[in-house]
Formats: C-alpha cells, structure tokens, sequence
C-alpha cells in the first residue's frame, strides 16, 4: 500500500502539471472574482468563505479524471486489480494520493488567497478546519467518478456532471461552516456534519468504487 | 406462477400489450376529467385567484418526478441482484419520464411562483432539491448513452443511481439545513396538503391518479421499445457477423 502510494505521489510531482494544475486554477478563479464582482472590500469579505470553497472545489473537479486514466490506459489498473491487494484497498490509497496532492496544497493555500478577498480575521481558521475536513470527501466521491467514466473517451466533462450533484451537500456544509466562522458565530454543527459526511464516505464509498472500477475492467 | 416470470422479455412483452391500452385508457381519462374539474369545476382560491390551478400539474408532476427516481432505484436493486434484463431496461426507461416530470414541475413551479412570490426562482429548500434531482437525472441518462455495452452501462449505472439516491436524501437535509441558516423559509409555508381544501383536493387527486398511469404507460411502453431495439440490434450483430 504504502508502495502504491508512494508511486502516486511521485507520479504526481514529477509527470507535471497535476500538482501545480489545481492550485493555480484555485489562484486564478480566486483572482477573477474580484474583476466579476467588483473590487470593494467589504462585498468581498461577505463572499470570500463561499468563493473560497467554490474554487478549492472546482480545483478538485479539474484534476479528477487524472487519479485514474493515466493508469487505466497503461494497463497498471488491471495489475491493481489482480493484485493481492483488494481492489478497495487501492481505491482508497489512490483516493489518498489525490488528496494529499490536490486538497492538502489547497488547504495550506487558501489562508493566503483568503488575504486577497478580505476575509474577516475570525474566519481563517473556520475556513482551514472545514477545508481539511471536507476536501478528503471530495477526493473520495471523485475517485468514484473517475472509476465510473474511465473506460469512457473523453469523460471528463460527464465525470463532472455525475460527481456535481454528489458535492453539493460537502460544499453546502463546507461553506456554511467557513461563513459562520467568518461571521463570528458558532461553526460546530457545519463542521461536525461535514466531519460527517468524510467519515461516512471514506468507510462506504470505496466499495462502491471498486464495485464500478470491476466492471469497467471485465 | 410468480412475478418473476414476467423478467421473461417475452412474457413482460406479452403482458404489457395486454396491459398497455387499459392504462392508456385509464390516463386519459383520469388526466382528462380531473383537468377538466380541477380548471372548469373549482372556483377560484381567495387569495391566489386563478393561478391555484397549476396546483394540478404541478404537484402530480412533481410527485411522479420522485417516485420515479425511486422506481429507478427498485429496478437497479433488482438487475444488481437478480439480474433481470428487463430491470435494467426499464430503468433506463424511466429516467427521461422522470427528468421531463421533474421540469414540469420546475417549469410549472416557476410559473406559479412569479405571480405568488413576485420571482421565478428563489433557492428554497424544496426547489433546490429539485434542481439537484434534475441534475442526478441527466448525469444518470448521460452515462447510459456513453457506454456502449448494454450490461456494463446497466451495471454502472445502477450503482450510480444507489449512490445517487444516498447523495439525494444527504443533500435534501443539506439543502434544508443550508437555506435556514441563510434567511428563514421564504413565502413558501403555503404548504399543499396543509392548504388544499376538499374543493380542490378531489380533482388533485384524480390528476395524480391520471400522472400515475400515465407514468406506468409511459415506462412500460418505452420498456417495450427498449427490449425491440435491443432485440434489433442482436439480429443486425448477428447478421454483421456474416453467418
């Protein structure tokens, strides 16, 4: 297992692009606000949880389809899928690899673009603890995307329409729970219901991706 | 004897011939007459004149929206299991009723709710959860039509609509909890079951009546056309292969 994550990691930092891909869309959509919205302070303040959470979520949604084509073309998914290995048991480590490679930088990122769109000082740490919370769950959900639509040419844009839906309640507490924190208030429930949500996912949603990932290999 | 049997394309076909014009018949008339009563038959409402009358497209629509998501559901439990073709296709069979039942309700909701609420659109609990059903619903046709094989697309899609089902009744409570937290339940406590008088209630119940027909006619016939098509493309495959 730790081989395979490993690899993954390796594979991520040194074939380009996918680690530094996502961060740099999470730095462009947040710099793009500003142009859209207008430039004043305190509009920005309202907003920064929310966008925050939006562009770290469609940072994700953009290197999905990478946690799995690349093997699924090389052949190295039927080697996992052969191997002594349960299938699960490498969803998960894959699942791991994309988070420690996309959600982590974004975690470690976003106090310092949260600068740029005037968060309230109360909020930064709301916004950390439910972006570490929450991003796990997005890896997760993604990985079951990416083994829904891998045997599918250019299924990027359906693995986005198939794994949309499946975010909104992570983003919905996610964001809720950056706001309140943002605003001041008491952010416990939003967190706990999005400490929840990971939880839940990570025990469940493997088995549901091998199940997927088996029949898109047979 | 069981209801198994019916798995059988043959026999599911056979019966659905035999079932089908009744239930034509029976949508017809109920959809006919409930209309006909719910537009002519019943006055006005005191305070929401005329427009209370979408009431009757709306809610049937919206109902049979769910409850075909949940027959989707049944279906993929029961290809998941048993392994019944004819599940599996009747659940690809339902999915654009159930997406066109869903925009009516939205189209429908939308209507009613300009002139009650002064807007088209206000991201409510109910109506979010709805547009997030609409989304589950294209993701779910999506993936049928991107996949060539018919037992693989029968497969994913299946747990994709497991999945989904999970994800929906998560994000309805999220989607609640979300929309109390921003700004407090808007005009929408105009709550159907707790408002409708009996004057309105019966022919209500004569359109959901008719939508669930037309729904059962609608999924059955398409399953029929399903299992044709299906059927239609083994003879081609075997012709192809030059035998």
């Amino acid at each position: 297992m730790r081989a395979l994550l490993l690899r993954d990691l390796r594979l991520a930092l040194r074939a380009g692009g996918g680690f530094g891909l996502g961060l740099a869309f999470f730095l462009i959509v947040v710099v793009l606000v500003p142009f859209s919205v207008g430039p004043q302070p305190e509009l920005l303040g309202r907003i920064a949880a929310g966008v925050l959470w939006l562009a770290a979520l469609l940072a994700c949604l953009l290197s999905l389809d990478r946690i799995l084509a690349l093997d699924f073309e090389d052949g190295t998914l039927d080697v996992l899928a052969t191997a002594p290995l349960p299938l699960e048991a490498a969803l998960s480590v894959k699942a791991l690899a994309h988070w420690l490679t996309t959600g982590l930088p974004l975690v470690v990122v976003a106090p310092v673009l949260a600068v740029l769109l005037n968060l309230p000082a109360a909020g930064y740490g709301g916004l950390v603890l439910s972006l570490l919370l929450g991003t796990p769950a997005l890896s997760v959900i993604g990985t079951f995307g990416a083994a829904l639509t891998v045997g599918i040419k250019r299924g990027g844009l359906l693995l986005s329409l198939l794994v949309l839906p499946l975010y909104v309640p992570t983003l919905i507490f996610g964001a809720e729970a950056a706001r309140r924190s943002a605003d001041g208030l008491d952010a416990t429930t939003p967190l706990l219901m999005l400490a929840g949500i990971s939880a839940g996912v990570l025990a469940l949603m493997p088995f549901a991706s091998a199940a997927v990932l088996r029949v898109n290999l047979r | 004897m069981s209801l198994w049997e019916y798995a059988n394309p043959v026999k599911f076909l056979r019966l659905s011939e035999r079932v089908l014009p009744w239930l034509w018949a029976l949508a017809v008339l109920c959809l006919g007459s409930g209309l006909a009563w719910g537009f002519f038959g019943t006055p006005d409402d005191y305070r929401q004149g005329a427009t209370v009358k979408i009431i009757y497209i709306h809610v049937p629509a919206a109902l049979m929206a769910i409850n075909g998501w949940f027959m989707m559901l049944v279906a993929s439990l029961i290809w998941l299991v048993r392994r019944h073709h004819v599940s599996a296709l009747a659940a690809r069979a339902a999915a654009p009723v159930g997406v066109t039942m869903t925009l009516i309700a939205l189209i429908t909701g939308a209507v009613w709710g300009q002139p009650m609420w002064g807007t088209w659109w206000a991201w409510d609990p109910r109506l979010t959860s709805f547009l997030i059903l609409f989304l589950f619903y294209l993701g779910y046709m999506a993936l049928w039509s991107a996949i060539e094989d018919p037992d693989t697309a029968a497969d994913l899609t299946s747990v994709l609509c497991l999945v989904g089902s999970v994800f929906a009744i998560l994000s309805r409570y999220a989607v609640l909890f979300w929309n109390q937290g921003l700004h407090q339940g808007a005009s929408l406590s105009l709550d159907k079951e707790k408002n409708v008088a009996d004057v309105f209630y019966h022919p209500l119940l004569l359109c959901i009546a008719g939508f669930v027909m037309l729904f059962l006619a609608l999924v059955l016939y398409r399953t029929g056309t399903e299992i044709r098509v299906r059927r239609t493309r083994a003879l081609r495959a075997r012709q192809g292969a030059g035998v």
